[in-house]
């Protein structure tokens, strides 16, 4: 079986984030992470090869050709192999004509009976969580998102979603598309042995030309044109102050919060 | 040095794994306790960080000097003591097995040292034969299908919880100085051998370091390593190696100081406005900063030379180890120096930086017998 995983290179928002004048993000002055939540995707679908010996995982990024740099560090975690899909025609486009060409893609590839696609909630530059869900659409398979726990047993999933105000547990059957989240997993680190061996597994580079004949590739549904969301303005949010921290559960601890409420007259 | 692609990647791994798994609750409980702590000695084996520079085919990872002394700066800049939790199986440890082992010696002892399942020390010095090893008293005498080991080995880190250790004895009496010394895989288990009670160190606090007692060990003959008497020149190319990765030691260390005293002057406020901003301290962090880099440029060359077979690589590596041990000490004195009374105080990073650069001029061969190398090879 295949495990397709869907990851993204993104800006490090952890530090500030750099905005070019007209109001778009800085990406150049930026360091590239792998998007946090997809590393727990690429964990998800290792530890199920971890336990099925003929489990293939695959990883596939629609970005600029830099992006390949972070396939290879997935390819040293321990996946098989990596897709690339780049090209002029892709660019600029929202999660709407993202997830056409993902789902293209896929479907270039071939997607089987057994096989399980693994994306992140969301990326930490545009915290959507739209592209997973919207690639499963497309490709009419069923998806469970915000997965915290997954077994698999033969063709059935029984995935825990952590939702805002409890859990909920679900079955569904492969093919399907599972988004995950940071208390799913902690994702592996790569090995020495790894990066020395990544260039040896199979890498691929799908363009343009090689996707136009797949049936979702229009020139109205992919890149800028094929977008209908368009960003109007991005910044960093104001800094917080740092908080501070009152130690202790006792009546002295209260009586010093009372008194610093107090001596900045909010009660 | 520009680093390739793999290394840059190696670094970044090594870098994400310290700064992740070196948590100060655990530094602090290593500080407190002084003992070893095996759950991360397993979580470093999960990722073959004890085999990194040892090949595939013996399970490490197949990487090269470079790899290992990044791994060691890397890790030293976060927490000295760790560093060296993956430094003896690279080094010391299978150095001396890679050299000369035999087939069968490699697959028993280096395989699960690699993977990190066994733990294997360098056991040279005694208590009158430091800098000058040749001067060594430990006997083994042949006694049928065996050797019988006497003596006493003295400052062998990780020998209270080794599974082996790699003895030094003296098995030709009638030659001297460093001739008629001989290699043996001693296995820590065998009757007669016993460790004696782990010093009290200054630093490196959290890797116990003790004497090893050896009473009548039988030692098969199989478990002698190299040729007969001649084992003496196989421990010194080993300790090139080791000069090397406690090279990139002293430059983590260093590293780690400079990060703080940046952090620390930036915040420290006096006389009205950060302690950066004066001269003597933004100068001091120049010195550091620039000596930091003149090490790290030649340690990472002298990884590649070795590697390349370099025939000045043994100077070369002296080198290292003298100038970056000397210049991890003067870096750490400045930090401590820039922290003031802070950098006095347990709860201050510097503090425990500075305790544990004081070893790096003094283990592996102090700065003075680098010099005795280093002219050595010059005055030839």
């Amino acid at each position: 079986m295949k495990c397709i995983v869907c990851v993204k290179q993104v800006p490090d928002t952890s530090g500030k984030v750099a905005v070019k004048p007209d109001g778009t993000m800085d990406r150049s002055k930026m360091a590239a992470i792998t998007n946090p939540d997809d590393l727990n995707a690429v964990e998800a679908a290792l530890t199920l090869k971890d336990h099925q010996s003929d489990v293939k995982v695959v990883v596939v990024s629609m970005g600029p050709p830099p992006a390949a740099r972070m396939l290879r560090e997935l390819l040293a975690m321990g996946c098989d192999e990596a897709v690339l899909i780049s090209g002029r025609e892709f660019g600029g486009s929202d999660t709407f004509a993202t997830s056409q060409i993902l789902a293209a893609a896929i479907q270039h590839m071939g997607l089987e009976r057994d096989d399980v696609i693994f994306c992140g909630r969301q990326a930490i530059d545009g915290d959507t969580a739209q592209v997973g869900p919207q690639i499963a659409e497309k490709l009419g398979i069923p998806q469970v998102t915000y997965a915290a726990e997954i077994q698999k047993t033969g063709d059935t999933l029984t995935v825990r979603r952590m939702l805002e105000d409890g859990y909920m547990t679900i079955q569904v059957q492969t093919p399907c598309l599972i988004t995950c989240i940071k208390e799913l997993n902690t994702p592996r680190y790569q090995t020495v042995r790894g990066i020395l061996e990544c260039d040896q597994k199979p890498y691929q580079v799908y363009d343009y030309e090689t996707l136009k004949d797949e049936p979702l590739i229009e020139p109205d549904t992919i890149g800028l044109k094929g977008s209908p969301t368009n960003v109007y303005k991005s910044f960093s949010p104001p800094v917080k102050g740092a908080g501070q921290m009152l130690e202790g559960s006792g009546r002295e601890t209260v009586d010093q919060l009372f008194g610093i409420l107090a001596e900045k007259h909010i009660i | 040095m520009i680093l390739s692609e793999k290394h840059q990647m190696m670094r970044n791994l090594f870098r994400q794994f310290a700064e992740t798994e070196f948590t100060s609750e655990l530094l602090d409980e290593l500080e407190e306790t002084g003992e070893f702590n095996r759950a991360m000695h397993d979580k470093m084996a999960q990722y073959g960080f004890h085999g990194v520079k040892i090949p595939v085919e013996y399970g490490g990872q197949g990487g090269d000097s470079l790899a290992y002394v990044l791994m060691i700066e890397e890790f030293a800049r976060v927490s000295p003591v760790l560093s060296i939790y993956a430094n003896t199986s690279n080094s010391l440890g299978s150095g001396p097995l890679l050299f000369c082992g035999t087939e069968e010696q490699k697959q028993k002892y280096l395989v699960p040292v690699a993977k990190g399942e066994k733990i294997l020390v360098f056991a040279l010095t005694e208590p009158g034969a430091g800098s000058d090893a040749g001067g060594t008293l430990t006997t083994a005498v042949e006694d049928g299908d065996y050797f019988v080991l006497n003596g006493r080995k003295t400052f062998i880190s990780g020998a209270p919880f080794a599974d082996y250790a790699v003895i030094y004895a003296r098995t030709d009496p009638s030659q001297k100085g460093s001739k008629g010394i001989s290699m043996f895989l001693v296995d820590m288990k065998l009757p007669g051998v016993s460790c004696g009670k782990p010093e009290h160190k200054m630093g490196i606090i959290g890797y116990p370091t003790s004497d090893i007692i050896l009473e009548d060990v039988r030692v098969h003959k199989s478990d002698l390593l190299g040729p007969l008497h001649k084992g003496f020149a196989t421990a010194m190319k080993t300790l090139d190696g080791g000069r090397l990765g406690m090279a990139a030691q002293a430059l983590g260390i260093a590293q780690g100081c400079l990060d703080e005293s940046i952090r620390y002057a930036k915040e420290r406020k006096q006389f009205g406005k950060p302690i950066a901003k004066f001269q003597a301290i933004s100068f001091m962090i120049a010195d550091m900063a620039t000596e930091i880099e003149a090490a790290r440029q030649l340690i990472y060359s002298t990884a590649v030379r070795k590697d390349a077979g370099d025939p000045e690589s043994s100077k070369l590596c002296a080198m290292c180890k003298l100038f970056a041990a000397e210049m991890g000490n003067r870096v750490a004195y400045k930090a401590v120096q820039i922290h003031g009374g802070y950098g006095y105080i347990k709860e201050y990073k510097v503090e425990r930086f500075y305790r544990d650069a004081r070893i790096t001029s003094i283990y592996e061969g102090t700065s003075q017998v680098q010099q005795m190398v280093i002219s050595g090879n010059l005055l030839k």
